[in-house]
């Protein structure tokens, strides 16, 4: 293999970078990217709040990028994946041996809110930039939709800021996909201790505001003032640049178990991937900062061996930090919970989730020690 | 020179952290004594809270892994090495010597 071609130069495709080198690839290496690497977790957490600049989240130092040999093509995407290599924006063609897919997700938007000023999103820095200069506007009321994890990281930030906080919530319990309907109400409950309001189990109708958001409408008749909006209702694979390829997409590149398309030159990592997961048994995109930290060690490793003799096993493994409280949760939910440290009440707890005899998963809130041990016997 | 605790209070695979203006972690794994800073470099996480293995701690938060014998990150997220100290055992008593603050790798 003389050339790879990493697509996507987010968490994912530095990482792929890093193990092209690790694992001894000498040749060729092509990085194409919008944007520069940069660390996304914080961009809902200690950026809104102030605490770390733009500066502080890059990924890597310029010393830690040349020693990649690298050829960098930022500030194009790719547009299309064919025979001849990948044509990026500016029209250019590169061709390669092996392709590395790692151009993540892209942040879903309300139609609703199409051509309204004041509705966020959050996903990327340009994102959380332009959230934090309406932030420092000073709203006098800030609804955030979705009380899923960047849902509930936005509201914290935004009430630490001291802003009047709303979050709905179309789901009856919030999270309960990923952490069971106990445990999701556990986290709903952190919203009302610090004064946010959730309305949970209504879905938004609409907007009202013309030219710029007034307020939020809700399917239940309900309508909440606000000047300031931010939706937090998922992304999805972007995707769209490798129509005509050949690849398989169904909502993420379909790969394999060692993250590998049907042609072994081509792997996907990161949140753009949807991988067989072997401890679920199922194909599942794993939109984690540790998936698409530890993915590109088993990709890269098929790409050089030419076929799958690898395949990426590990637990899943998110955290989160809302209100001054550290969420870490490991492993897969199920409805057979139990408090194994700490007490729910004080929000200071760590619970296992059993499948019969066997642990699953673990979730916590301010217990590292304990989650980490528990997690590592999982 | 402080005292950290006794070597029968550290067993293999723990970590004592101790607190003061800096707090230093002692490790103890595979028979050796290693005290680092205990702050992870990447954000405020504890890494006596982290998990020991061979001669490397992973930050309990965010998985950065630093070596115990130099403080040097081996992955990301974290980009910086904590510092490193002398460890003393004597007379069944574990001393970090936080005076001597080692160069980071």
């Amino acid at each position: 293999m003389r050339t790879v071609a990493v697509v996507g130069t987010s968490l994912a495709g530095l990482r792929a970078a890093q193990e092209l080198r690790a694992q001894g690839f000498d040749g060729r290496l092509v990085m194409i990217g919008a944007e520069p690497p940069y660390d996304r977790p914080p961009l809902s957490k200690d950026f809104l709040l102030g605490k770390v600049s733009a500066g502080d989240i890059a990924l890597a130092g310029q010393d830690d990028l040349d020693a990649l040999a690298a050829e960098w093509h930022l500030g194009v995407r790719a547009e299309k994946l064919g025979r001849e290599g990948v044509t990026v924006g500016d029209g250019t063609t590169i061709a390669a041996d092996g392709y590395v897919i790692a151009t993540g997700a892209v942040a879903r938007t309300l139609d609703a809110a199409r051509n309204l000023d004041g509705v966020h999103t959050l996903r990327s820095l340009e994102d959380a930039i332009a959230l934090k200069r309406a932030l420092a506007a000073g709203p006098s009321s800030v609804v955030v939709i979705g009380a899923g994890f960047i849902g509930a990281e936005v509201a914290s930030a935004c009430r630490l800021l001291g802003h009047d906080v709303s979050v709905i919530e179309a789901m009856p319990v919030p999270l309960a996909a990923v952490l069971g309907a106990r445990m999701g109400a556990v986290c709903g409950e952190l919203h009302a201790e610090n004064d946010v309001r959730l309305s949970a189990g209504v879905p938004v109708a609409g907007f009202t505001g013309t030219g710029r958001v007034t307020g939020v409408r809700l399917a239940d008749g309900r309508e909440i003032r606000a000047d300031l909006v931010v939706a937090g209702v998922g992304a999805r694979p972007a995707t769209e640049w490798l129509t005509g390829s050949g690849l398989a997409v169904d909502d993420g590149v379909l790969v394999d178990s060692g993250c590998v398309t049907a042609n072994p030159r081509v792997i996907a990592v990161g949140d753009v991937a949807r991988y067989r997961c072997p401890l679920r048994g199922v194909r599942i995109r794993a939109e984690h900062w540790t998936a698409a930290g530890e993915q590109p060690g088993v990709a890269v490793a098929n790409l050089l061996a030419g076929s799958t003799v690898t395949h990426f096993a590990r637990h899943g493994y998110f955290w989160s930090d809302q209100y001054g409280r550290r969420l870490q949760f490991a492993g897969v939910a199920t409805e057979d919970v139990r408090i194994v440290e700490g007490d729910v009440a004080s929000k200071r707890f760590v619970a296992t989730y059993h499948r019969g005899d066997v642990p699953t998963g673990v979730f916590a809130i301010d217990s590292p020690r304990p989650f980490t041990k528990l997690r590592r016997a999982l | 020179m402080i005292r950290a605790c006794s070597v029968s209070d550290l067993p293999e695979g723990e970590a004592v952290r101790l607190a003061g203006p800096v707090p230093v972690s002692v490790f103890h794994s595979e028979g050796a004594y290693y005290a680092l800073d205990d702050t992870c470099s990447h954000q405020d996480a504890s890494l006596a809270d982290g998990w020991i293995e061979g001669c490397y701690v992973e930050c309990p938060l965010h998985a950065a892994r630093f070596d115990l014998r130099t403080g040097a990150p081996d992955c990301l997220p974290a980009k910086n090495a904590v510092r490193t100290y002398p460890v003393v055992v004597a007379d069944g008593v574990i001393y970090v010597d936080t005076e001597a603050r080692q160069e980071v790798a």
